[in-house]
């Protein structure tokens, strides 16, 4: 597993995506977003959180416009993998990579706390290391996180199984304040039609390690480590 | 040689505005009265090196397109001075 990671002036999660590429055994570098080209055999390419340009105009639309993202669009329309977390989740949006967009959260307020999720597949190449319906613990620290389709777009991803991450209690229940931003149907990540794109706005690179408080997030890693048990 | 126009970029009918709901909560604490709702929006002032007006709109529609506006969520509008 090859791995690139953009870096947009702004973005600060770069360092923790890359430390939890190589505890997986990825081979993980850092890529400028400046440049052209992607390196040679790259089989993923992860876009991290952060507030590129600031936020200005919206969330990830500077970034999303960067020399760098048509090698991405170039390198997702050949099957290759892109994961964008947090700011990456909006770049990808931005970018017409994934559909829809993410709004100011429901209570106008930043949220940064830990966040159960559920594991809505785990047949994929992000998901495979973790059980079907399982519920992980992850963090979240966005303030534009409420993710919004139209109705044919949600009613697409619910149908074929698009949904990657809920938002949910410690306990799995879903709904109500479990949900912390107001994103439609509790969606806290959507996958591309192939399933080889993945965006979520709650931050698995956080929670690699036990001293800081879990290693839900590892699952996340270690299955991308290992992608090709998942035939493309 | 130069002119000027402005956007205005503003969120479509039926997507949720909390900020327009904040600022809608704010003007009806300071007892500004026969406010009925408020949308959030966004302009820009623009100066552009040409004074052909149909130039100057496909010039910006085309920068509202890529860039200013997400048409996802968002409508625009163009006025040339």
């Amino acid at each position: 597993m090859k791995a690139a990671v953009l870096l947009f002036p702004g973005l600060n999660r770069e360092g923790d995506v890359v430390r939890a590429l190589r505890q997986a055994g990825a081979d993980a570098s850092i890529v400028w977003h400046a440049d052209h080209e992607l390196p040679a055999g790259t089989d993923l390419v992860v876009v991290p959180g952060g507030f590129s340009y600031g936020d200005y105009l919206r969330c990830g639309a500077i970034a999303a416009r960067a020399n760098i993202m048509d090698a991405v669009r170039k390198h997702a329309a050949g099957g290759g993998l892109v994961l964008g977390i947090c700011n990456g989740f909006q770049i990808l949006c931005e970018s017409g990579l994934l559909p829809g967009v993410l709004m100011r959260n429901r209570d106008l307020k930043f949220v940064c706390k830990m966040q159960h999720l559920r594991v809505e597949r785990n047949d994929t190449v992000f998901s495979h290391r973790y059980g079907k319906g399982q519920i992980i613990k992850v963090c979240i620290a966005h303030g534009e996180g409420n993710y919004v389709a139209d109705q044919p777009t949600v009613e697409r991803l619910e149908g074929e199984g698009l949904v990657a991450f809920r938002y949910t209690d410690a306990d799995g229940n879903i709904g109500g304040a479990a949900n912390p931003n107001g994103s439609i149907n509790d969606i806290a990540g959507i996958y591309s039609a192939n399933r080889r794109v993945l965006g979520m706005m709650p931050h698995p690179e956080d929670l690699i390690d036990q001293l800081v408080g879990g290693t839900d997030g590892r699952g996340l890693f270690e299955s991308l480590a290992q992608f090709e048990k998942i035939a493309a | 040689m130069t002119m000027k126009a402005r956007v205005t970029v503003t969120l479509k009918n039926g997507v949720l505005d909390p900020q327009g709901k904040a600022i809608e909560g704010a003007l009806k604490s300071l007892a500004i009265e026969g406010v009925n709702s408020v949308r959030q929006g966004k302009v820009f002032d623009v100066e552009l090196d040409t004074i052909d007006k149909s130039r100057a709109e496909s010039v910006l529609k085309d920068a509202c397109e890529k860039l200013l506006a997400n048409t996802v969520i968002e409508n625009y509008r163009i006025e040339v001075a």
